[in-house]
Protein backbone atom coordinates (compact mmCIF):
# COMPACT_ATOMS: atom_id res chain seq x y z
CA UNK A 1 0.00 0.00 0.00
CA UNK A 2 1.48 3.33 -1.10
CA UNK A 3 1.12 6.38 1.16
CA UNK A 4 1.97 9.90 0.06
CA UNK A 5 3.29 11.86 3.04
CA UNK A 6 3.12 15.63 2.80
CA UNK A 7 6.20 17.54 3.94
CA UNK A 8 5.44 21.19 4.68
CA UNK A 9 8.58 21.77 6.75
CA UNK A 10 6.79 21.59 10.08
CA UNK A 11 8.96 19.33 12.15
CA UNK A 12 10.56 16.02 11.43
CA UNK A 13 8.99 13.23 9.38
CA UNK A 14 11.34 10.41 10.37
CA UNK A 15 9.14 8.86 13.05
CA UNK A 16 5.96 9.00 10.96
CA UNK A 17 7.65 7.40 7.94
CA UNK A 18 9.22 4.71 10.11
CA UNK A 19 5.89 3.79 11.73
CA UNK A 20 4.02 3.74 8.40
CA UNK A 21 6.66 1.42 6.92
CA UNK A 22 6.49 -0.75 10.02
CA UNK A 23 2.81 -1.43 9.39
CA UNK A 24 3.48 -2.25 5.74
CA UNK A 25 3.23 1.02 3.83
CA UNK A 26 5.45 2.11 1.00
CA UNK A 27 6.02 5.83 1.64
CA UNK A 28 6.49 8.67 -0.83
CA UNK A 29 7.30 12.15 0.46
CA UNK A 30 6.39 15.33 -1.36
CA UNK A 31 6.93 18.97 -0.44
CA UNK A 32 5.26 20.36 -3.55
CA UNK A 33 5.14 17.85 -6.42
CA UNK A 34 1.41 17.99 -7.05
CA UNK A 35 1.48 14.99 -9.39
CA UNK A 36 2.34 12.82 -6.38
CA UNK A 37 -0.83 14.04 -4.67
CA UNK A 38 -2.90 13.59 -7.82
CA UNK A 39 -1.71 9.99 -8.11
CA UNK A 40 -1.89 9.29 -4.36
CA UNK A 41 -3.54 6.13 -3.05
CA UNK A 42 -3.52 7.43 0.50
CA UNK A 43 -2.36 10.73 2.01
CA UNK A 44 -0.87 11.44 5.43
CA UNK A 45 -0.36 15.01 6.62
CA UNK A 46 1.80 15.01 9.76
CA UNK A 47 2.93 18.15 11.48
CA UNK A 48 4.08 19.51 14.77
CA UNK A 49 4.61 23.07 15.81
CA UNK A 50 2.72 26.17 14.79
CA UNK A 51 -0.52 26.26 12.77
CA UNK A 52 0.95 29.11 10.71
CA UNK A 53 3.28 26.58 9.05
CA UNK A 54 0.29 25.26 7.07
CA UNK A 55 0.51 28.43 4.95
CA UNK A 56 3.08 26.53 2.94
CA UNK A 57 0.38 24.13 1.81
CA UNK A 58 -1.51 27.04 0.21
CA UNK A 59 1.60 28.58 -1.36
CA UNK A 60 2.72 25.32 -2.97
CA UNK A 61 -0.72 24.43 -4.29
CA UNK A 62 -0.87 21.36 -2.06
CA UNK A 63 -4.09 22.57 -0.42
CA UNK A 64 -6.01 22.49 -3.70
CA UNK A 65 -4.44 19.19 -4.72
CA UNK A 66 -5.35 17.60 -1.37
CA UNK A 67 -8.89 19.00 -1.56
CA UNK A 68 -9.31 17.40 -4.98
CA UNK A 69 -7.85 14.09 -3.78
CA UNK A 70 -10.24 14.03 -0.83
CA UNK A 71 -13.15 14.73 -3.18
CA UNK A 72 -12.04 11.73 -5.30
CA UNK A 73 -12.31 9.59 -2.17
CA UNK A 74 -8.61 9.14 -1.40
CA UNK A 75 -8.23 8.18 2.29
CA UNK A 76 -6.61 11.04 4.19
CA UNK A 77 -5.08 11.09 7.69
CA UNK A 78 -3.96 14.29 9.42
CA UNK A 79 -1.76 13.99 12.49
CA UNK A 80 -1.58 16.68 15.24
CA UNK A 81 -1.44 20.04 13.38
CA UNK A 82 -2.35 17.95 10.31
CA UNK A 83 -5.67 17.12 12.01
CA UNK A 84 -6.26 20.72 13.11
CA UNK A 85 -5.73 21.83 9.50
CA UNK A 86 -8.87 19.88 8.50
CA UNK A 87 -10.94 22.44 10.42
CA UNK A 88 -11.78 26.02 9.40
CA UNK A 89 -8.77 27.38 11.28
CA UNK A 90 -7.12 27.82 14.64
CA UNK A 91 -6.84 30.71 17.05
CA UNK A 92 -3.10 29.96 17.04
CA UNK A 93 -2.89 31.67 13.62
CA UNK A 94 -6.21 33.49 13.07
CA UNK A 95 -5.31 34.74 9.59
CA UNK A 96 -4.32 31.31 8.26
CA UNK A 97 -7.34 29.32 7.07
CA UNK A 98 -7.48 25.56 7.40
CA UNK A 99 -8.98 23.23 4.81
CA UNK A 100 -12.46 23.77 6.24
CA UNK A 101 -13.51 20.15 5.72
CA UNK A 102 -14.88 20.32 9.24
CA UNK A 103 -16.68 23.58 9.90
CA UNK A 104 -15.46 24.19 13.46
CA UNK A 105 -12.25 25.89 14.55
CA UNK A 106 -9.42 24.88 16.88
CA UNK A 107 -8.64 26.85 20.01
CA UNK A 108 -6.16 26.86 22.87
CA UNK A 109 -7.00 24.90 26.01
CA UNK A 110 -8.92 27.07 28.49
CA UNK A 111 -6.97 28.76 31.25
CA UNK A 112 -6.88 26.60 34.36
CA UNK A 113 -4.52 25.40 37.02
CA UNK A 114 -3.34 22.67 34.63
CA UNK A 115 -0.29 23.08 32.45
CA UNK A 116 -0.52 23.83 28.75
CA UNK A 117 0.85 22.14 26.59
CA UNK A 118 -0.88 18.84 27.24
CA UNK A 119 2.07 16.44 27.09
CA UNK A 120 2.01 12.74 27.79
CA UNK A 121 -0.03 9.55 27.58
CA UNK A 122 -3.78 10.00 27.87
CA UNK A 123 -6.67 7.58 27.40
CA UNK A 124 -9.30 7.59 24.64
CA UNK A 125 -13.04 7.27 24.68
CA UNK A 126 -13.75 5.88 21.23
CA UNK A 127 -17.03 6.83 19.54
CA UNK A 128 -19.28 4.07 18.24
CA UNK A 129 -18.66 3.14 14.65
CA UNK A 130 -15.17 4.63 14.31
CA UNK A 131 -13.31 2.62 11.70
CA UNK A 132 -9.99 4.37 12.21
CA UNK A 133 -10.02 3.38 15.89
CA UNK A 134 -11.47 -0.07 15.40
CA UNK A 135 -10.02 -2.49 17.96
CA UNK A 136 -8.91 0.26 20.35
CA UNK A 137 -10.23 -0.80 23.75
CA UNK A 138 -11.53 1.60 26.42
CA UNK A 139 -8.65 3.00 28.41
CA UNK A 140 -5.92 2.38 25.84
CA UNK A 141 -3.38 5.21 25.96
CA UNK A 142 -1.85 7.34 23.25
CA UNK A 143 0.83 10.06 23.31
CA UNK A 144 -0.16 13.71 23.01
CA UNK A 145 1.82 16.93 22.80
CA UNK A 146 -0.20 20.04 21.88
CA UNK A 147 -1.63 23.34 23.17
CA UNK A 148 -4.54 23.74 20.73
CA UNK A 149 -7.41 21.33 20.19
CA UNK A 150 -10.56 20.71 18.20
CA UNK A 151 -14.02 20.66 19.78
CA UNK A 152 -16.11 17.53 20.29
CA UNK A 153 -18.74 17.27 17.53
CA UNK A 154 -20.76 14.62 15.69
CA UNK A 155 -17.62 13.85 13.63
CA UNK A 156 -15.48 13.14 16.70
CA UNK A 157 -14.11 9.60 16.54
CA UNK A 158 -12.52 9.67 20.00
CA UNK A 159 -12.69 12.04 22.93
CA UNK A 160 -9.88 12.67 25.41
CA UNK A 161 -10.07 14.69 28.63
CA UNK A 162 -7.55 17.31 29.67
CA UNK A 163 -8.92 20.47 31.30
CA UNK A 164 -11.98 19.84 29.12
CA UNK A 165 -13.18 17.19 26.69
CA UNK A 166 -11.65 17.61 23.23
CA UNK A 167 -11.51 15.71 19.93
CA UNK A 168 -8.63 13.22 20.07
CA UNK A 169 -9.68 11.91 16.66
CA UNK A 170 -12.07 12.98 13.91
CA UNK A 171 -13.50 10.88 11.10
CA UNK A 172 -16.02 11.41 8.34
CA UNK A 173 -15.91 8.97 5.44
CA UNK A 174 -12.41 9.04 3.91
CA UNK A 175 -11.19 12.02 5.95
CA UNK A 176 -9.58 11.23 9.30
CA UNK A 177 -7.42 13.03 11.82
CA UNK A 178 -5.73 12.29 15.14
CA UNK A 179 -4.57 14.89 17.63
CA UNK A 180 -2.18 12.40 19.24
CA UNK A 181 0.92 10.84 17.68
CA UNK A 182 0.15 7.28 16.56
CA UNK A 183 3.79 6.93 15.49
CA UNK A 184 4.80 7.40 19.15
CA UNK A 185 1.90 5.57 20.78
CA UNK A 186 3.32 2.07 20.95
CA UNK A 187 1.12 -0.87 19.88
CA UNK A 188 -2.09 1.20 20.06
CA UNK A 189 -0.71 3.77 17.63
CA UNK A 190 0.53 1.14 15.18
CA UNK A 191 -2.89 -0.52 15.27
CA UNK A 192 -4.50 2.81 14.31
CA UNK A 193 -2.04 3.37 11.44
CA UNK A 194 -2.79 -0.18 10.30
CA UNK A 195 -6.51 0.59 10.33
CA UNK A 196 -5.84 3.62 8.13
CA UNK A 197 -3.88 1.50 5.65
CA UNK A 198 -6.71 -1.05 5.52
CA UNK A 199 -9.45 1.55 5.18
CA UNK A 200 -11.62 1.15 2.08
CA UNK A 201 -14.78 2.98 1.05
CA UNK A 202 -16.71 -0.30 1.34
CA UNK A 203 -15.45 -1.09 4.84
CA UNK A 204 -12.25 -2.41 6.30
CA UNK A 205 -10.75 -5.47 4.64
CA UNK B 1 -6.88 11.04 32.22
CA UNK B 2 -3.32 12.27 31.68
CA UNK B 3 -0.76 9.98 33.29
CA UNK B 4 2.58 10.50 34.98
CA UNK B 5 5.42 9.31 32.78
CA UNK B 6 8.20 6.92 33.76
CA UNK B 7 11.15 7.61 31.50
CA UNK B 8 13.99 5.14 31.10
CA UNK B 9 17.38 6.80 30.79
CA UNK B 10 20.44 5.28 29.14
CA UNK B 11 23.87 6.89 29.51
CA UNK B 12 25.88 6.02 26.43
CA UNK B 13 29.62 6.31 25.75
CA UNK B 14 31.13 5.39 22.38
CA UNK B 15 27.95 3.61 21.38
CA UNK B 16 27.62 1.47 24.53
CA UNK B 17 25.43 1.87 27.59
CA UNK B 18 27.66 2.70 30.54
CA UNK B 19 25.06 3.48 33.16
CA UNK B 20 21.32 3.66 33.32
CA UNK B 21 18.34 1.48 33.97
CA UNK B 22 19.91 -1.92 34.34
CA UNK B 23 17.84 -5.04 34.61
CA UNK B 24 19.42 -8.24 35.79
CA UNK B 25 18.02 -10.35 32.98
CA UNK B 26 19.25 -8.27 30.09
CA UNK B 27 21.51 -10.28 27.88
CA UNK B 28 23.52 -7.50 26.28
CA UNK B 29 23.57 -4.81 28.94
CA UNK B 30 25.75 -2.66 26.73
CA UNK B 31 23.74 -2.22 23.53
CA UNK B 32 21.56 0.92 23.55
CA UNK B 33 19.17 -0.31 20.83
CA UNK B 34 18.57 -3.62 22.66
CA UNK B 35 18.06 -1.89 25.99
CA UNK B 36 15.77 0.82 24.63
CA UNK B 37 13.58 -1.78 22.91
CA UNK B 38 13.44 -3.83 26.11
CA UNK B 39 12.42 -0.82 28.21
CA UNK B 40 9.70 0.12 25.74
CA UNK B 41 8.39 -3.47 25.80
CA UNK B 42 8.58 -3.46 29.59
CA UNK B 43 6.37 -0.41 29.96
CA UNK B 44 8.64 2.65 29.85
CA UNK B 45 6.64 5.63 28.60
CA UNK B 46 9.60 7.26 26.95
CA UNK B 47 13.32 6.68 26.36
CA UNK B 48 16.11 9.18 26.97
CA UNK B 49 19.57 8.49 25.61
CA UNK B 50 22.31 10.71 26.99
CA UNK B 51 25.59 10.58 25.11
CA UNK B 52 28.58 11.32 27.29
CA UNK B 53 31.11 10.97 24.49
CA UNK B 54 32.91 14.27 23.91
CA UNK B 55 34.99 13.44 20.83
CA UNK B 56 34.25 14.35 17.22
CA UNK B 57 34.42 10.70 16.10
CA UNK B 58 31.97 9.96 18.88
CA UNK B 59 29.35 12.16 17.18
CA UNK B 60 29.15 9.84 14.18
CA UNK B 61 28.93 6.83 16.50
CA UNK B 62 26.09 8.60 18.32
CA UNK B 63 24.14 9.17 15.09
CA UNK B 64 24.54 5.50 14.19
CA UNK B 65 23.38 4.56 17.68
CA UNK B 66 20.35 6.86 17.46
CA UNK B 67 19.46 5.46 14.04
CA UNK B 68 19.69 1.86 15.26
CA UNK B 69 17.83 2.62 18.48
CA UNK B 70 15.03 4.56 16.79
CA UNK B 71 14.40 1.93 14.12
CA UNK B 72 11.99 -0.21 16.14
CA UNK B 73 11.06 2.27 18.87
CA UNK B 74 7.47 3.52 18.86
CA UNK B 75 7.46 5.58 22.05
CA UNK B 76 8.88 9.11 22.37
CA UNK B 77 12.68 9.11 22.08
CA UNK B 78 14.84 11.94 23.40
CA UNK B 79 18.56 12.28 22.74
CA UNK B 80 20.98 14.53 24.59
CA UNK B 81 24.68 15.15 24.92
CA UNK B 82 26.96 17.31 22.83
CA UNK B 83 24.21 19.10 20.88
CA UNK B 84 25.74 22.56 20.40
CA UNK B 85 24.05 23.91 17.30
CA UNK B 86 20.70 23.67 15.50
CA UNK B 87 22.56 21.65 12.84
CA UNK B 88 23.67 19.12 15.47
CA UNK B 89 20.04 18.85 16.53
CA UNK B 90 18.87 18.45 12.91
CA UNK B 91 21.21 15.48 12.46
CA UNK B 92 19.91 13.82 15.60
CA UNK B 93 16.28 14.36 14.47
CA UNK B 94 17.09 12.95 11.03
CA UNK B 95 18.52 9.89 12.74
CA UNK B 96 15.17 9.32 14.42
CA UNK B 97 15.02 11.26 17.71
CA UNK B 98 11.73 12.98 18.56
CA UNK B 99 13.26 15.39 21.06
CA UNK B 100 16.71 16.67 21.87
CA UNK B 101 17.95 17.60 25.30
CA UNK B 102 20.29 20.58 25.60
CA UNK B 103 22.14 21.66 28.72
CA UNK B 104 25.56 23.38 28.72
CA UNK B 105 25.22 24.61 25.14
CA UNK B 106 21.89 26.28 25.93
CA UNK B 107 23.42 28.08 28.91
CA UNK B 108 26.36 29.25 26.79
CA UNK B 109 24.03 30.30 23.99
CA UNK B 110 20.36 30.51 25.05
CA UNK B 111 19.37 31.37 21.44
CA UNK B 112 19.98 27.70 20.70
CA UNK B 113 16.62 26.94 22.35
CA UNK B 114 14.82 29.43 20.07
CA UNK B 115 16.61 28.08 17.00
CA UNK B 116 15.75 24.42 17.57
CA UNK B 117 12.18 25.27 18.62
CA UNK B 118 11.62 27.35 15.49
CA UNK B 119 12.68 24.55 13.18
CA UNK B 120 11.32 21.50 14.97
CA UNK B 121 8.66 22.79 17.36
CA UNK B 122 8.78 23.42 21.10
CA UNK B 123 7.74 19.82 21.83
CA UNK B 124 11.11 18.74 20.43
CA UNK B 125 13.24 20.82 22.81
CA UNK B 126 14.01 19.58 26.31
CA UNK B 127 16.19 21.85 28.43
CA UNK B 128 18.16 19.83 30.98
CA UNK B 129 19.12 21.66 34.15
CA UNK B 130 21.56 20.39 36.78
CA UNK B 131 20.92 22.29 40.00
CA UNK B 132 22.25 22.34 43.54
CA UNK B 133 20.60 24.14 46.46
CA UNK B 134 22.42 27.29 47.56
CA UNK B 135 22.41 27.57 51.38
CA UNK B 136 23.80 31.12 51.08
CA UNK B 137 20.89 32.37 48.99
CA UNK B 138 17.83 34.10 50.41
CA UNK B 139 15.77 31.25 48.92
CA UNK B 140 18.06 28.19 48.77
CA UNK B 141 15.58 26.25 46.63
CA UNK B 142 14.28 28.75 44.05
CA UNK B 143 17.77 30.23 43.82
CA UNK B 144 19.49 26.85 43.54
CA UNK B 145 22.66 27.16 41.48
CA UNK B 146 22.72 25.85 37.93
CA UNK B 147 25.83 23.89 36.95
CA UNK B 148 27.33 22.96 33.60
CA UNK B 149 30.00 20.58 32.33
CA UNK B 150 28.61 17.61 34.15
CA UNK B 151 28.19 19.54 37.39
CA UNK B 152 31.75 20.88 37.56
CA UNK B 153 31.14 24.57 36.85
CA UNK B 154 28.65 27.09 38.27
CA UNK B 155 26.85 28.68 35.32
CA UNK B 156 26.05 31.87 37.26
CA UNK B 157 22.35 31.17 36.80
CA UNK B 158 19.61 30.35 39.32
CA UNK B 159 17.27 27.47 38.70
CA UNK B 160 13.86 29.19 38.63
CA UNK B 161 14.91 32.18 36.54
CA UNK B 162 16.76 29.94 34.06
CA UNK B 163 13.82 27.53 33.75
CA UNK B 164 11.54 30.49 33.04
CA UNK B 165 13.87 31.87 30.41
CA UNK B 166 14.11 28.44 28.78
CA UNK B 167 10.30 28.27 28.65
CA UNK B 168 10.03 31.77 27.18
CA UNK B 169 12.56 30.88 24.51
CA UNK B 170 10.48 27.92 23.45
CA UNK B 171 11.55 24.91 25.47
CA UNK B 172 8.89 22.20 25.53
CA UNK B 173 9.98 20.47 28.73
CA UNK B 174 12.46 20.82 31.58
CA UNK B 175 14.58 17.86 32.70
CA UNK B 176 15.60 18.82 36.22
CA UNK B 177 18.38 16.94 38.00
CA UNK B 178 19.02 17.60 41.67
CA UNK B 179 22.77 17.33 42.18
CA UNK B 180 22.24 17.14 45.95
CA UNK B 181 20.08 14.04 45.59
CA UNK B 182 21.70 12.36 42.60
CA UNK B 183 23.03 8.94 43.51
CA UNK B 184 21.94 9.25 47.15
CA UNK B 185 18.79 7.08 46.88
CA UNK B 186 17.20 9.20 49.61
CA UNK B 187 14.43 10.48 47.35
CA UNK B 188 13.98 13.19 44.74
CA UNK B 189 14.38 16.80 45.83
CA UNK B 190 10.64 17.46 45.93
CA UNK B 191 10.96 21.09 47.06
CA UNK B 192 13.28 21.90 44.18
CA UNK B 193 11.09 20.06 41.67
CA UNK B 194 7.92 21.75 42.93
CA UNK B 195 9.57 25.19 42.84
CA UNK B 196 10.46 24.75 39.17
CA UNK B 197 7.20 23.01 38.23
CA UNK B 198 5.15 25.82 39.75
CA UNK B 199 7.26 28.50 38.05
CA UNK B 200 6.68 27.24 34.50
CA UNK B 201 3.73 26.01 32.42
CA UNK B 202 5.68 23.29 30.62
CA UNK B 203 6.19 19.74 31.95
CA UNK B 204 9.00 19.08 34.41
CA UNK B 205 10.81 15.75 34.45
CA UNK B 206 12.36 14.99 37.85
CA UNK B 207 15.70 13.26 38.08
CA UNK B 208 18.11 12.26 40.81
CA UNK B 209 17.71 10.52 44.11
CA UNK B 210 15.16 7.76 43.61
CA UNK B 211 15.68 4.81 45.93
CA UNK B 212 12.21 3.38 46.44
CA UNK B 213 8.84 3.27 44.70
CA UNK B 214 7.54 5.70 47.33
CA UNK B 215 10.05 8.27 46.16
CA UNK B 216 8.35 8.31 42.77
CA UNK B 217 4.91 8.68 44.34
CA UNK B 218 6.32 11.52 46.41
CA UNK B 219 7.79 13.48 43.49
CA UNK B 220 4.56 13.09 41.49
CA UNK B 221 2.60 14.36 44.49
CA UNK B 222 4.50 16.81 46.62
CA UNK B 223 7.11 17.47 43.92
CA UNK B 224 4.45 18.25 41.26
CA UNK B 225 6.57 16.47 38.65
CA UNK B 226 4.94 15.51 35.35
CA UNK B 227 7.42 12.73 34.67
CA UNK B 228 10.35 11.06 36.40
CA UNK B 229 13.56 9.61 35.10
CA UNK B 230 14.28 6.08 36.24
CA UNK B 231 17.93 5.13 36.44
CA UNK B 232 19.17 1.90 38.00
CA UNK B 233 15.58 0.86 38.63
CA UNK B 234 16.48 -2.59 39.95
CA UNK B 235 17.77 -0.97 43.12
CA UNK B 236 14.16 -0.27 44.12
CA UNK B 237 13.19 -3.93 44.12
CA UNK B 238 11.19 -3.78 40.91
CA UNK B 239 12.19 -5.51 37.72
CA UNK B 240 10.75 -3.18 35.10
CA UNK B 241 9.03 0.12 34.45
CA UNK B 242 5.79 -1.88 34.28
CA UNK B 243 6.14 -3.22 37.82
CA UNK B 244 7.18 0.24 39.04
CA UNK B 245 3.97 1.61 37.50
CA UNK B 246 1.90 -1.20 39.01
CA UNK B 247 3.21 -0.24 42.43
CA UNK B 248 2.55 3.44 41.72
CA UNK B 249 -1.02 2.68 40.64
CA UNK B 250 -1.61 0.99 44.02
CA UNK B 251 -0.36 4.19 45.63
CA UNK B 252 -2.97 6.16 43.69
CA UNK B 253 -0.71 7.62 40.98
CA UNK B 254 -2.26 7.79 37.51
CA UNK B 255 0.03 5.84 35.16
CA UNK B 256 -0.26 4.19 31.74
CA UNK B 257 -1.44 0.67 32.53
CA UNK B 258 -1.75 -1.85 31.00
CA UNK B 259 1.29 -1.06 28.91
Amino acid sequence: MRVTVIDYKAGNLTSVLKALRHVGAETIVTDGDLSLVEAAERIVLPGVGHFAATERLDVTGLTSAIRAAIARGVPFLGICVGMQWLYAGSSEAPHQPGLGHFAESCARFSESAEKVPHVGWNSLEVSKGSRLLSGVEPGEYVYFTHSYKAPVTADTAATAYYIEPFAAAVERDNVMGVQFHPEKSSATGLKILGNFLNWTAEGSK
Amino acid sequence: MITKRIIACLDVHDGRVVKGVQFVDIIDAGDPATQAARHARDGADEIVLLDITATHEGRQTLLDTVRRTARELFVPFCVGGGIRTADDAAQVFDAGADKVSVNSAALANPMLIDAIGRSFGAQAVVVAIDARRDPQAADPVRDAQVFVQGGRKFASRRVVEWAREAEQRGAGEILLTSMDSDGMRTGFDCELTAAVSEAVRIPVIASGGAGTVDHFADVFGRGKADAALAASIFHFGVSSARSLKEELAKAGVSVRLPC
